[in-house]
């Protein structure tokens, strides 16, 4: 697996380049956004790493030049925070945002997630997470084997959520998807729905293992493991 | 704006000082008779020094030349005149002249240095407060950079065998001083927005259950030696807040809990609507604090006495910020029997969950068919499994 890394702090890149290779992922490496660009297209890697504060080109920018063509995974790795930032980055079609200082477990998560995304076959018909499993064909989802009574609302959300396993959905897409384009302001269906599924799924409402909350940004799909 | 001010104030003080000296002006003339001309140089004089206290100089001075005037003209004889026949009186309006300018001008210098002094003082206490900033977050992050030098330094020796669980242990001092500076870096980012007036809250529909388990969840290893008890009002309404002010405020709330209390404290976190606000209170049964104490928590830098871990003086100014830019209040008080309670309060929208569902449940229907319609236009292979003609299947 080749993994680029666009980045022009010379510790991040070292950083990134050890972890990733201890963990059997090749490494390209670029320093700005034209040579960023320019390596993606000579040797295109399986999966992105890029930082949004290059010297020579905002990287949204080089973000949206990067997906006309590419269709990898990218994720994003910055010191920028804010909620406008990261959304503007997934609208812009980056599969995932990890903010500096991040922990390298968590990066190597993500990537993993991001790689098996874009290898993911469209004819899947059953997922399985723990003790949760949703049949796609007969549309039923059981909870420790046993049926579990969704409404209509709930099972399109549990699907789009766990379809897409590890990745932020912001708010906006899905209420997009399971509402219609003219709801993309009605943000609070998204959390009335959001409470019912947790109170069927989670063992723990209050502490979710499944749908897990991205501040001000969406939700996150995750068989978290517990300590 | 200011200088406009400045103008208006001072073209007043020019319209006072006239006035008063016209009417003691007028006074006098009116028991001229008894009390001679001379006195009414006197009683003139002594309207221009009163005068020179409350005025600044150039207000006085021109009083000063008015009644100056006014009394060679309607007192001096010949009247109604500025001639003036008699030596003697021409010495005394000339020593009035000079007597009435220098007091105005003494006294305009006397009230200079009052006002340098006072911006001294101001200076010093700014001074004082910057100081403070300094000695804390020099300290805050010296420390935890001290710590990773150090521990950095102890693994990268070659010639010192380590054993390896103290390896380990060196690395885990690393990383949580490592943390410790970024949350100090978030800190000063928060109170610079707050300090910068640009402050601008997203108001969004949130779950109370999440504002408050997101930052006991954030400080799981910091409250693992706490009791915290969570009791939020059944039924909960979700409410319209910024998610991430508010949760960032509740988490500066809890770490102070975490590092002020004694272990084994019990940590209690309410969340309520009563009457169009939410109400959040954030309660310890430790020692509380000082009717000092009290009234000087919120402000910036401050730092309770007790404090040894250090602490910069900024979460709670940092969660009145905070609170505030929601038009709400944040208050500090002792529980009873004993220890501290932080009561938060915010106007809020509030939506209940009922209200919305049936509406909902028709968009949602309504999608589903209009996704199934599209979808029989398109080309076989794209054709998605999980979208089905009626979406109440499941049920």
């Amino acid at each position: 697996m080749n993994i680029l890394i666009i980045d022009d702090e010379v510790q991040i890149r070292k950083l990134l380049e050890i972890t990733l290779n201890n963990n059997d992922y090749h490494t390209l490496e670029a320093s700005t956004a034209k040579e960023g660009i320019s390596t993606a297209v000579v040797h295109p890697p399986d999966l992105i790493i890029l930082d949004l504060g290059l010297p020579d080109d905002d990287g949204q920018n080089v973000l949206c030049k990067l997906r006309e063509w590419y269709l990898g995974a990218i994720i994003i790795l910055s010191v920028r925070s804010t909620e406008e930032d990261i959304i503007k980055a997934l609208d812009n079609g980056a599969n995932d945002y990890l903010t500096k200082p991040f922990r390298t477990g968590e990066l190597l998560a993500r990537v993993r997630t991001a790689l098996r995304q874009t290898q993911l076959s469209p004819t899947v018909q059953k997922l399985e997470f723990d003790n949760l499993s949703i049949d796609l064909t007969s549309r039923t989802v059981t909870l420790d084997n046993e049926p579990l009574k969704l409404t209509a609302t709930e099972y399109s959300l549990l699907t789009l959520l766990a379809k897409n396993d590890g990745k932020v959905l912001t708010h906006q897409y899905i209420l997009k998807q399971i509402w219609g384009p003219g709801y993309t302001q009605q943000s609070q269906y998204l959390r009335v729905f959001v409470g019912q599924l947790r109170k069927k799924i989670e063992p723990n409402p209050n502490n979710p293992k499944f749908i897990l909350t991205e501040s001000g940004i969406g939700y996150r799909f995750c068989t978290k493991v517990d300590e | 704006m200011k200088l406009n001010y400045f103008k208006q104030s001072v073209f007043k003080q020019f319209v006072a000082s006239n006035i008063s000296v016209v009417l003691v002006a007028l006074i006098c003339y009116s028991c001229v008779n008894y009390i001679g001309y001379h006195s009414v140089a006197l009683i003139l004089l002594a309207t221009v020094s009163v005068l020179s206290i409350f005025f600044s100089i150039y207000p006085v001075l021109s009083a000063a030349a008015m009644s100056a005037l006014i009394w060679d003209f309607f007192f001096i004889p010949p009247h109604f005149t500025l001639h003036i026949t008699n030596s003697e009186d021409a010495l005394l309006l000339l020593m009035y002249f000079v007597i009435a300018f220098t007091s105005g001008i003494l006294t305009s210098k006397v009230r200079e240095l009052e006002k340098l002094e006072l911006q001294k003082e101001e200076r010093s206490h700014t001074l004082k407060l910057y100081k403070t900033l300094f000695d804390s977050i020099s300290h805050e992050l010296r420390t935890p950079i001290a710590t990773i030098v150090g521990a950095s330094d102890n693994l990268l020796q070659n010639d010192v065998k380590i054993a390896e669980e103290d390896k380990l242990e060196l690395v885990d001092e690393i990383s949580v001083a490592a943390f410790r500076l970024n949350r100090l870096v978030d800190n000063l980012l928060n109170m610079q927005r707050v300090e910068s007036g640009l402050l601008e809250i997203k108001p969004d529909w949130c779950e109370v259950s999440e504002l408050i388990n997101s930052p006991i969840n954030r400080l799981k290893s910091e409250l693992a030696t706490h009791k915290v008890e969570v009791s939020i009002q059944d039924e909960f309404p979700i409410v319209r807040i910024d998610f991430g002010l508010i949760e960032q405020s509740i988490f500066n709330l809890l770490h102070n809990e975490a590092l002020y209390t004694q272990p084994d404290s019990i940590i209690t976190i309410t969340a309520n609507y009563v009457g169009e606000n939410l109400i959040i209170t954030v309660a310890d049964d430790g020692k509380g604090f000082s009717a000092e104490e009290l009234k000087l928590l919120f402000t910036k830098f401050y730092r309770i006495s007790v404090n040894k871990t250090g602490g910069t003086g900024l979460g709670l100014s940092i969660v009145k910020g905070f609170v505030e830019a929601h038009n709400g209040t944040v208050k500090v008080e002792n529980n009873t029997p004993h220890g501290a309670k932080f009561t938060i309060i915010i106007p809020a929208e509030t939506l209940m969950l009922q209200d919305y569902m049936d509406f909902s449940n028709i968009a949602v229907k309504m999608n589903a068919q209009y996704e199934t319609l599209t979808e029989t236009y398109r080309p076989k292979q794209t054709k998605n499994v999980t979208k089905s003609i009626d979406a109440d299947i499941v049920e």
